[in-house]
């Protein structure tokens, strides 16, 4: 009950320094908000560039073209060199028959089927495939090589490059991302901790007298932990706005993917809400953070 | 038992400054205490250690059986709703009244607000006050905001009121009707220390004083002594 009756002083007095020093509170507050925009912009990419890495890489194959006169053993001979690779996923290794390519390429289109529908096995210049699925793309280049190596395989076609200079390249995105953010919240929360030094410049008296008759250490930096905290509140409430309805347009606009089908957006429910939470959490912390930092040098307590 | 005992105390401040020396005081309960002495000779910084603003740099101090050079910061507030402290200069929130001020003592150690009401009422009428309850600090005479801060520093029943010169602002006529509260509060039981420099007011009072010069306690006159020997 007693614990109750000075938290609701507490958060009573917070909001009304909030108000008081209401320019003061609002540049922290503009602060946070433009800290968790780009904190929530820079997340939304760093999400959607995992999620495009992830598809690609789930989706690269290494094509493995055989001699044009293989016969069968060969093929299987081939095959279980292709198994004993470090790299290569034994259950994703697919043989693709010629003649099967020759249908696909048919199907395509009324020109090929015109061009390629009287075509014999021999006759057939196209060559047979290995569909090769591999566990790690990082290793992709060192992989294709070695299949390259075996005996009756002729070619070897893979991404070439592209694949790997797109993953790395998002290596590159989420590390400046991550970087970005931290130096952010650090700049915002000094931003906090400042506000709240003045805060408590402008109530030194009152935590004197309150220091004074005996009030706890605790019920003197409580109200201006609150205060930090719904700082980070107000503060995150214009970028979860922009996060729920700018992403969602954003995806709309877009129709979940961008450049091709392959690099698919993230669907914006539930993924926005949980943004949300997370910038609000963000806001909080940052927020109490900030505080504790200008309640402990300028307390002394 | 004596209620404050200063064996052998030491202050020297981070500045290098030796403000006390070797103090010994006793000090009973219900007693009514004058610390005088000239300008810099250590009386606040005497008081300020028995409410653990200062710490000693040596020696012993016990408050109430309670070792105060001992006490953790974040435990101090333990010792200060057993002191009242009150101000040559008030320190009065100047937004807000007189009543307001006096509460904001039992608010923030989260009281329930009729039992505030109650006792803020009852230490304002002790100290002349009650029909001012509604007046802001620069509506209220020197005199006035006084009480009010000596109705805040006591309003939580204190066993002990330090005043560091709460007459140092007033005309002597005012004065003296502060002590007359003084005294009422010492009466009802609370001990009383007091920092001051205006030996008029010692003379008329007829109580223990402690002569400091330069941290050292130089004469401790027994109630009546002072007057006596000074004319
Ligand atoms: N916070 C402090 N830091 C350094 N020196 C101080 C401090 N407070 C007081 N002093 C010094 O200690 C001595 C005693 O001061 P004080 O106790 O305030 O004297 P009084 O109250 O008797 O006038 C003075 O020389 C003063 O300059
Ligand atoms: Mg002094």
């Amino acid at each position: 009950m007693k614990a109750f009756r000075i938290l609701g002083r507490n958060v009573r007095d917070s909001f009304k320094s909030v108000f008081r020093n209401f320019s003061l509170s609002l540049a922290s507050i503009s602060c946070i908000t433009i800290t968790l925009i780009v904190v929530a912009v820079t997340i939304i990419l760093s999400f959607n560039v995992n999620n495009f890495t992830t598809i690609i890489e789930k989706d690269v194959t290494i094509v493995a073209f055989l001699d044009v006169d293989i016969t069968q053993e060969e093929i299987d001979e081939v095959y279980d060199d292709l198994i004993v690779l470090d790299n290569v996923d034994k259950d994703n290794i697919e043989f693709k028959d010629k003649m099967d390519t020759t249908k696909d390429y048919m199907k395509s289109s009324t020109i090929f089927k015109s061009i390629m529908s009287d075509w014999t096995r021999d006759e057939n210049p196209l060559q047979d495939t290995y569909q090769i699925k591999v566990t790690d793309t990082n290793l992709i280049h060192k992989t294709a090589e070695e299949i390259e190596k075996i005996d009756h395989v002729d070619v070897v076609k893979y991404g070439e490059g592209m694949v790997e200079k797109l993953v790395s390249a998002f290596e590159v995105i989420r590390k400046i991302t991550l970087i970005i953010v931290i130096a952010l919240i650090i700049v915002t929360a000094f931003l906090i901790a400042n506000t709240i030094k003045i805060t408590i410049m402008s109530r030194k008296r009152e935590i004197e007298i309150m220091r004074l008759v005996g009030a706890s250490n605790i019920n003197i930096k409580l109200p201006f932990i609150f205060e930090g905290l719904i700082l980070g509140v107000f503060g995150s409430i214009i970028p979860m706005i922009i996060t729920i309805y700018g992403y969602s347009a954003l995806y709309a606009k877009f129709k979940g993917q961008v450049i091709s089908p392959l690099i698919k957006l993230i669907e914006p429910t539930p993924f926005v809400y949980l943004i949300s939470l997370l910038l609000i959490a963000i806001g909080m912390l940052v927020g109490m953070f900030g505080s504790s930092r200008a309640v402990k040098k300028y307390l002394k307590i | 038992m004596d209620l404050i005992r200063i064996s052998n105390v030491k202050k020297t401040y981070k500045t290098g400054t030796t403000a006390i020396y070797d103090l010994d005081l006793n000090i009973k309960k219900g007693e009514f205490v004058f610390i005088i002495g000239a300008t810099g000779c250590g009386k606040s910084t005497l008081i300020k250690m028995l409410y653990r603003e200062e710490k000693p740099t040596s020696g012993k101090i016990l408050v109430g059986g309670l070792d105060v050079g001992k006490i953790k910061d974040r435990k101090v507030y333990k010792l200060r709703r057993k002191i009242g402290v009150v101000f040559q200069n008030y320190q009065l929130l100047p937004n807000s009244t007189a009543y307001e001020n006096v509460a904001f003592a039992l608010e923030v150690l989260g009281l329930p607000k009729s039992e505030i009401h109650s006792k803020v009422m009852k230490v304002l009428d002790l100290v002349g006050l009650k029909n001012k309850a509604k007046q802001y600090p620069n509506h209220l005479s020197g005199g006035e905001q006084q009480r009010v801060a000596i109705a805040r520093a006591i309003v939580n029943g204190p066993k002990i009121l330090i005043c560091d010169e709460p007459t140092g602002n007033l005309d002597p006529k005012t004065s003296l009707e502060i002590m007359d509260v003084l005294q009422a509060i010492n009466e009802l039981g609370t001990t009383i220390i007091m920092v001051t420099h205006d030996i008029d007011i010692v003379k008329k009072l007829n109580k223990r004083v402690v002569l400091l010069d330069s941290g050292r306690i130089v004469k401790d006159y027994k109630e009546g002594e002072y007057s006596s020997e000074s004319i």
